[in-house]
């Protein structure tokens, strides 16, 4: 029987929803295989994470809690996840393209002799030779590939994934004997600064609403908007690179990859590289001065005008229910 | 210091990636190549470097004889001192690729390596970190910083990399969900560069021209005694899904109407 195993992520003793993703691709693979289901969380002081995640189940739950993993450094997590991979004789180790797994999962794959794909959209191929479909060249193209090593590494989209739900057993918790190998580990975590938001996050959130060059640097429609429908604020590549709001609320090639169920774009043409970052949402909707815009080739909703006109008419609406 | 720079010939990003009818790969007539973005930010980060506290900038290549052009302008025309070129034509990964580069990397002996975060043909973002771990070496990957693309900072060409004095240790700060994160790493070390580091400057014409006359060295996996045989193969190539085009609402009211009853998202 093979084994899948789920790299869960935390942040201070906090999981992190991204998890999830990975948790529900990890059941998807391993029922595809009538695998067994291993989840492993790293990290230190692991108590509350660990109950909380037990209760979306799985055959067992390891917790490698040790004062060396309290960082997620690369040198140090790829040595545990790598030791587990190995104890539990995992075929498959699987986490979400989060930051932090997209950081430590290559250097896993490097210790297992793994072939690894990044990004992965979903699961195709016959029985038990699992294919895997991925984005290249920004989404404007889908590959299915195959991976020949033993042992397969992979990274999940969350969006195309969604999330799992809790099981009707929780998992056992076993205790992992983590031996971090101090000597191979050359990098200091130094500090971590965290955009303050009361917003919930790009990646989270079930509406987004972007402003682009359209907005001209002023963001304020833009946040009134967001905060009128609970959304999270994000931003076209020509918004940032002026400095108008900060890098991490790009969606798009080399920004985030988002599928809200509601996107509202605004002021933003649609440039190929910002589409790739947004074009799998639920629901677009357009609001831009140029009729002509590409933004309103994939909108489902496009409205032609001033967002300076629009938005507040826009919030009064939403307002008056 | 010595710095190695790892660069990529890709398909030029303004250019629409076609699907063989096949399914057996992508249309390559008359496509254009250019240098991976991230890449030239790699490069852009090692010549300010380089700039600031001596040494030399060597750029990595592998790919076909003809990626040689991009390699001579715009790496070398950028600034690079000097070139090697890995001849590679045919399917590689990106484990097979941090193979050929660690190799190359023991007989440089760099103190640092800077990659791309990934490249924008495959998007995989592995090599840089496989590299690492292959080398045994530190890495810190998306490098960024604090201050924005129109700061005075960049347009004083300052490096967003630290180099502690006597360049035993670098400072990096990165881009992580949520937030930035600095990390201390030893040297050397691999660091693969995100869009905020920096602007690429763009080669001039007398640097054009002198890049013409400068070293590139031509290896091939075999001299590097790698198999470059891919982990990953890919089957097949298709166009994604296409996006129906919905429509356009004549107003606010409309608008929401559609959002609450048509579509029910808010």
């Amino acid at each position: 029987m093979s084994t899948v195993l789920v790299v869960a992520e935390q942040l201070d003793g906090a999981l992190r929803r991204p998890s999830f993703s990975a948790l529900k691709a990890g059941r998807q693979l391993a029922d595809r295989l009538s695998a067994k289901l291993h989840v492993l969380l790293c990290g230190q002081n692991l108590g509350a994470a660990a109950q909380e995640l037990a209760a979306y189940g799985g055959d067992a739950l390891h917790i490698a809690d040790a004062a060396e993993l309290a960082h997620p450094l690369a040198e140090a997590h790829s040595q545990v996840i790598a030791q587990a991979a190995k104890a539990l004789g995992a075929d498959y180790v699987l986490a979400t393209s989060t930051s932090q797994s997209k950081d430590i999962l290559p250097r896993v794959a490097a210790k297992l002799g793994a072939g690894m794909a990044s990004d992965v959209l979903g699961f195709a191929g016959e029985g038990s030779a699992v294919t895997f479909r991925r984005p290249m060249w920004a989404g404007s193209i889908l590959v299915e590939v195959a991976i020949s090593t033993p042992i397969k590494v992979l990274t999940v989209r969350a969006a195309e994934f969604g999330v799992a739900e809790k099981a009707s057993a929780p998992a056992p918790i076993q205790p992992f004997a983590a031996a971090v190998d101090a000597s191979k580990v050359h990098a200091k975590f130094v500090d971590l600064t965290l955009v303050k938001s009361a917003r919930p996050q790009l990646t989270d959130a079930r509406i987004i609403v972007s402003g682009g060059r359209g907005t001209k640097g002023d963001f304020k429609p833009i946040d009134a908007l967001a905060d009128a429908l609970g959304a999270a604020v994000g931003a076209s590549r020509a918004a940032v690179d002026s400095g108008w709001v900060p890098s991490d609320y790009q969606v798009g090639q080399t920004g985030k990859t988002v599928a809200p169920d509601l996107y509202i774009a605004v002021g933003i043409s649609g440039a190929i590289q910002h589409m790739a970052g947004m074009k799998n949402s639920k629901v677009i909707v357009a609001i831009n001065t140029n009729p002509e815009a590409p933004i309103f080739e994939v909108a489902d909703y496009g409205l032609v005008g001033d967002l300076n006109k629009i938005l507040p008419e826009l919030i009064a609406a939403l307002q008056k229910h | 210091m010595k710095i190695l720079v790892t660069v990529k010939r890709v398909e030029n990003t303004e250019s629409k990636i076609k699907v063989k009818p096949d399914g057996s790969g992508i249309v390559t007539d008359g496509m254009k190549y250019e240098i991976n973005p991230f890449d030239l930010i790699a490069l852009e980060e090692a010549l300010r470097l380089r700039d600031k506290q001596g040494g030399e900038v060597v750029v990595v290549l592998i790919g076909p004889p003809e990626a040689q052009t991009e390699l001579r302008s715009p790496a070398l025309a950028m600034g690079a001192d000097r070139a090697i070129h890995v001849k590679h034509a045919g399917p590689l990964d990106s484990d097979g690729a941090a193979r050929l580069l660690a190799k190359v990397a023991e007989a440089e002996k760099p103190d640092l390596i800077l990659c791309g975060k990934q490249a924008v043909d495959d998007d995989q973002g592995q090599a840089g970190q496989i590299l690492a771990e292959l080398l045994g070496w530190p890495q810190a990957t998306a490098a960024s910083k604090h201050e924005s693309l129109e700061s005075e900072q960049e347009k004083s060409k300052t490096p967003g990399i630290q180099i502690a004095e006597g360049a035993k240790t670098a400072k990096v700060i990165r881009e992580v969900d949520g937030g930035l994160e600095t990390l201390e790493v030893q040297l050397p070390a691999v660091v693969t560069c995100e869009l905020r580091l920096n602007l690429p400057r763009f080669a001039s014409l007398p640097n054009i021209m002198k890049a013409r006359k400068k070293e590139v060295k031509e290896l091939t996996p075999q001299d590097l005694g790698v198999d470059v045989a891919p982990k990953v193969a890919i089957l097949k190539y298709a166009a994604p899904p296409v996006r129906k085009g919905g429509i356009k609402v004549p107003d606010v009211a409309t608008l929401v109407d559609k959002l609450r009853n048509e579509a029910k998202v808010i």
